[in-house]
């Protein structure tokens, strides 16, 4: 793990200025990439499986797919990676990266539509730029798949019930032969315009080493 | 196992009971106690009454006697409860007044007016707010209450800031209140005045208090963000604990003297501190855990369980108080630990009672609090005036507040994920109201110890009412100039509940990922370790099952919008408006938001109300309650059984047998005769029909008899639709042969009892020659009742064969639950027009809709 603390500041400096991160927590966040890759410079689906703590979550495909979408690059690409590099890493978690008290009103919307894209994209597998019933079902029911009590046909329903409520909100007034064909990017803001981001999306990304992790030392 | 388990309980409970008994007899002593303190003159006066009655020689049996001094206490508490109760009244009456004078600071100036009359009645103040009453009687139920209804995840969440501001911000208040009072007094600025530093100490302890009662009596007015609230809704809480231990620290000290306090005292006090803290909140927890283990095995005794949620508090609020741990601290942690899980464990009445009877004592006590603490104010006795003392607290009671919220809060916002913002600081300082912890602190004081008693009462009232009155009449307009953000009037959504639920998982994904052992990483511990132990052993089995969150929110929705619509149909006299289209039409405009779409789910609802026959166990299951499978059906049933009762009750029956009126202490239980209820539905149905009949004659109701019930289950047949339009026929018709299939399922036990149907049929049916066909069949079809219930429970598919092979499109079916393509408008056309595409795909998915109950007519064809 030594090794990468070698490597040349300058092309961190890139990296933070592209992610926002500080060059602490890149540092942090490489040891972390390398020791989930096994040193490797790329990062492959088998390996994020293999983390144990992902073991019980009940997203976990959604997430890991999430991490290889091109779509979460800002590089307007399509499609999914076989193997990631750490750039690409580094660039999904950007989108947990909580504001600083520094950050504008605009620039804090800014963020917050991308931190809803990225939802968007997990949801809408097929990129079509919607989630329709199927994909939206497909995400209940993997939400309750460990809960056990909860039968396939119950998922089913609630994400049916979940799908209308967009649908009666945001086309309330439907000509009786439309047809709402799934949650649009732009539905999908308005729905959860109520949700606040703030405690919901952001994660703490310590500047310490978490191995040796000891508090009072923060830039936010 | 269990036999072992209900042993432990057994002798567990009868413990409690003798902790109670003993409670409640020394409790009786106390009331009595205060009640003779605060009453001593007239009650001498009756005294000497009552013996000289019974000195005097009884000459006769008297037929009536007044016993005043006999009722006195209970008669006098139960008096004020009213008075307080219809001074809230009258003061709610009006809410021009209140939506700017905050309910607390009207409820103090109440007290005022009757302190004032009682004052001058008579020339002393005979009732006043005892310690004993507020700590004992008062204060518990409103924390409780607290405790109980606190969102636990948020407080989690929130847990470090809430302890910081509540432990060094209140050991700030104290510390500076008292050293600032004690410099000043040395500066000569008060006067002359029998106080040295420690008393000052004890007074800053007694002030530095942000106070529950009022805080929340304030903040529930002005809604602001849940973030904001938690933290001043947590701080005052927990602060309270800590205050009560600094008091009595520093009341100790005071008894001790100043010169016998080294080090090793002042490290005893800290260690207390912290003892008293943490063992209070110890002991609430091991409550808590208690009442979720008792909850867990009182089906048997429905009637009381909600009973040992109050009197299991209150024990942990009395056993906290006996060791000398912070009852206020126990009393939280108790409610708070307990809350999910009796939640769960009780039934669903018990927990609306437990709901409902918290509020109704937190809310009832916090009125008499506020009352009282206008009362106590009209009083000579304690009032001594010292200009300097009294305006410098108070001065510096604002002030430090706001130096220590603004001080914490800035090491906190070095580490919070979301800072607190700049507006939010100031409203906290701002609502750091003081009020009656203060006060009964301060009247716990010992005269004999500190000479300046009653300046230290009246400074306390003085603040209490500067803070309570004029801060709390400024807070809105504050908030309001600031822009303080608002919580989110949250109707509750579905899909925000998945999405919430998403933000969870995927944050815990993300700081597992990224190698963080973050917020989110101990709190997926901590649900995991609660998943695994704490429910396995705290809740029952069966509620173990459905306590899904989303699910939890998906029943509730259902639930609601169910009531919303019976309450629609009762508004409207009949269920009508929901097979009428133009009716249903404007319905839904009406309410904008499109709650056809739960037709499925009410209607396991409306068809139990409109037929109750609990006795014949049909099973209620509508086409949609299926795909919910059986769990939501045991949560919704108490919740008909409810509607259905008072449906009846209120105007359906009226029997001609003499109704059994049973009472019984354990049991509510409704009428279940066989021959009963079958009567209460033929006269249901009758003055249904009649109604229906005068109003629907001219418009060729097709639908003959079965619609009053079928209208419960599908909201839309195509009423005139199959006469108009050719395509729709089809449609019509299954939908028509459809329910006679239901109708055949439910109710052949009461077929030969229902004459009119056929009259009516004969007038009405007829013109509707297209659907004559279809009534053949149907004789077929009908399966008796005990089939079809064996049916549905079995295979969960619909009894009739014709509506297997094809699934009755009508669109309410489709709406809530089993949509496969969605339009905002339910129209048979639109309906139609999709069925042909989709019909293949959801045969293979959505079971048939069940058979619910319908009136059986086949057999008078």
């Amino acid at each position: 793990m030594g090794a990468s603390q070698t490597r040349s500041e300058h092309k961190y400096q890139d990296l933070a200025d592209k992610t926002g991160f500080s060059l602490e927590q890149i540092t942090n966040l490489h040891k972390r990439f390398q020791q989930l890759s096994g040193n490797e410079d790329t990062l492959s689906r088998q390996n994020l499986d293999n983390i144990p703590a992902l073991a019980n979550n009940p997203i976990r495909n959604q997430i890991i797919e999430a991490f290889f979408d091109k779509r979460n690059q800002h590089q307007d690409e399509v499609g999914s990676f076989n193997e990631i590099g750490f750039e690409q890493f580094l660039m999904v978690m950007s989108h947990f990266r909580p504001p600083t008290l520094k950050t504008t009103e605009e620039e804090k919307e800014a963020l917050r539509k991308e931190k809803l894209r990225f939802l968007f994209n997990m949801h809408d597998t097929d990129n079509d730029g919607t989630i329709t019933l199927v994909e939206y079902r497909k995400v209940v029911e993997e939400l309750l798949s460990k809960s056990g009590a909860i039968e396939q046909e119950t998922a089913k329903a609630i994400a049916d019930a979940a799908m209308l409520e967009v649908a009666s909100t945001n086309v309330p007034d439907m000509a009786p032969d439309d047809f709402y064909e799934g949650i649009t990017f732009e539905h999908f803001e308005q729905i959860l315009k109520g949700l606040e981001m703030e405690s919901r999306m952001h994660i703490r990304f310590l500047d310490v080493d978490t191995t040796t992790m000891r508090c009072g030392k923060s830039t936010s | 196992m269990q036999r072992c388990g209900y042993v432990h309980l057994w002798l567990l409970g009868s413990v409690l009971l003798i902790c109670l008994i003993s409670g409640v007899t020394r409790v009786n002593g106390d009331v009595a106690l205060t009640h003779q303190e605060s009453r001593l003159n007239p009650s001498k006066s009756n005294l000497n009454q009552t013996e000289h009655g019974h000195g005097s020689v009884i000459t006769g049996i008297p037929i009536v006697t007044f016993k005043w001094h006999h009722v006195e206490t209970p008669y006098l508490v139960a008096l004020w409860i009213l008075v307080a109760g219809l001074g809230k009244l009258v003061i709610e009456a009006n809410h021009h007044v209140t939506s700017v004078i905050p309910e607390s600071a009207l409820l103090i100036c109440f007290g005022f007016i009757l302190g004032g009359i009682i004052w001058g009645a008579d020339k002393v103040q005979t009732f006043k707010l005892t310690p004993t009453v507020f700590f004992f009687y008062l204060l518990p139920q409103i924390i409780l209450d607290a405790g109980y209804s606190m969102p636990n995840k948020l407080f989690f969440s929130n847990m470090g800031a809430i302890l910081i501001y509540a432990v060094i911000g209140t050991c700030w208040n104290a510390a500076s209140l008292g050293l600032s009072l004690w410099g000043c007094h040395k500066g000569g600025a008060m006067g002359d005045l029998d106080l040295g530093l420690l008393q000052y100490l004890l007074f800053g302890s007694l002030m530095a208090a942000v106070d529950p009662v009022a805080v929340i009596a304030v903040f529930e007015q002005v809604h602001v963000n849940e973030v904001l609230f938690i933290m001043v809704f947590g701080e005052s809480l927990l602060n309270d604990g800590v205050t009560v231990v600094l008091f009595n620290v520093f009341d100790a000290f005071v008894s001790l003297g100043g010169d016998k306090i080294d080090a090793v005292e002042i490290i005893k006090g800290i260690i207390s501190f912290f003892v008293v803290a943490f063992g209070g909140s110890l002991v609430g927890f091991v409550f808590g855990l208690l009442i979720s283990l008792l909850t867990r095995c009182t089906k048997n005794i429905q009637i009381i369980e909600p009973g040992f949620v109050f009197v299991l508090g209150y024990l942990a609020y009395l056993t906290a108080e006996m060791l000398s741990l912070s009852a206020i601290l126990s009393i939280v942690f108790c409610g708070m630990c307990c809350q999910k899980y009796i939640n769960s464990n009780m039934d669903e009445r018990s927990v609306t009672t437990v709901r409902y009877v918290m509020k109704v004592l937190a809310n009832g006590s916090e009125t008499i609090i506020f009352v009282f603490l206008g009362i106590s104010a009209i009083d000579k006795e304690i009032w001594v005036w010292n200009t300097g003392f009294i305006l410098l607290t108070l001065l510096f009671v604002l002030v430090y507040r706001f130096i220590g919220v603004f001080f914490l809060t800035w090491i906190l916002n070095k580490f919070r994920l979301v800072p607190v913002e700049l507006i939010d600081q100031v409203i906290m300082s701002y609502g750091g109201l003081r009020g009656a912890v203060a006060y009964g602190l301060a009247v716990m004081l010992d005269e004999n110890k500190i000479k300046e008693k009653n300046l230290m009462v009246s400074t306390t009232l003085i603040v209490v009412y500067f803070t309570v009155i004029l801060q709390g009449i400024t807070m809105k307009p504050l908030v309001n100039w600031l822009k303080v953000k608002r919580a989110a009037v949250g109707e509750l959504t579905l899909i925000e509940k998945v999405q919430d639920k998403v933000f969870d998982h995927m944050l815990v994904a993300i700081e597992d990922i990224s190698g963080q052992i973050g917020h989110n990483y101990m709190r997926d511990k901590w649900n995991n370790f609660e998943e695994k132990w704490m429910t396995c052993i705290l809740m029952k089995p069966s509620a173990r099952k459905n306590r899904d969150y989303v699910f939890k929110v998906f029943h509730k929705l259902n639930l609601k919008d169910a009531m919303r619509y019976v309450t629609e149909g009762e508004r409207r006299g009949s269920l009508e408006f929901v097979r009428n289209e133009t009716a249903f039409i404007d319905f839904k405009k009406k309410f904008d938001d499109d709650f056809s779409e739960v037709m499925p789910d009410i209607m396991a609802d409306t068809s139990d109300d409109y037929s109750d026959t609990s006795d014949m166990r049909r099973d209620p299951v509508p086409s949609v309650s299926l795909e919910m499978h059986e769990q939501t059906m045991n949560g919704m049933r108490p919740l008909e059984d409810v509607n259905s009762h008072h449906l009846l009750q209120q105007h359906l029956y009226k029997g001609r047998k003499q109704h059994r009126h049973r009472y019984s202490r354990s049991h509510f239980d409704v009428n279940k005769d066989e021959n009963e209820v079958q009567e209460i539905f033929q006269r249901t149905m009758r003055t249904r029909l009649e109604s229906f009949k005068s109003g629907k004659m001219g418009v060729a109701p097709l639908k003959h008899i079965t619609k009053h019930l079928k209208k419960d289950q599908q909201q839309k047949m195509p009423n005139g639709k199959s006469l108009d339009k050719s395509k729709t026929y089809h449609s019509g018709d299954e939908d028509f042969e459809f329910s006679e299939g239901d109708s055949a399922s439910g109710f052949e036990a009461s077929a030969s009892s229902f004459p009119m149907r056929v009259t009516y049929r004969a007038g009405a049916g007829i013109e509707n020659p297209a659907f004559m066909p279809d009534l053949d069949p149907m004789a077929q079809v009908q399966i008796p009742p005990w089939l079809a219930e064996a049916e549905v429970d079995s295979s969960m598919v619909a009894p009739s064969q014709r509506a297997q092979l094809r699934l009755p499109w009508t669109p309410s079916n489709l709406r809530r639950l089993a949509p496969l393509r969605i339009s905002a408008h339910s129209t048979d056309s639109f309906m139609l027009a999709d069925a042909p595409a989709a019909q293949q795909r959801d045969n293979d998915q959505l079971p048939p809709p069940p058979p619910p109950p319908a009136p059986p007519h086949g057999d008078h064809m």
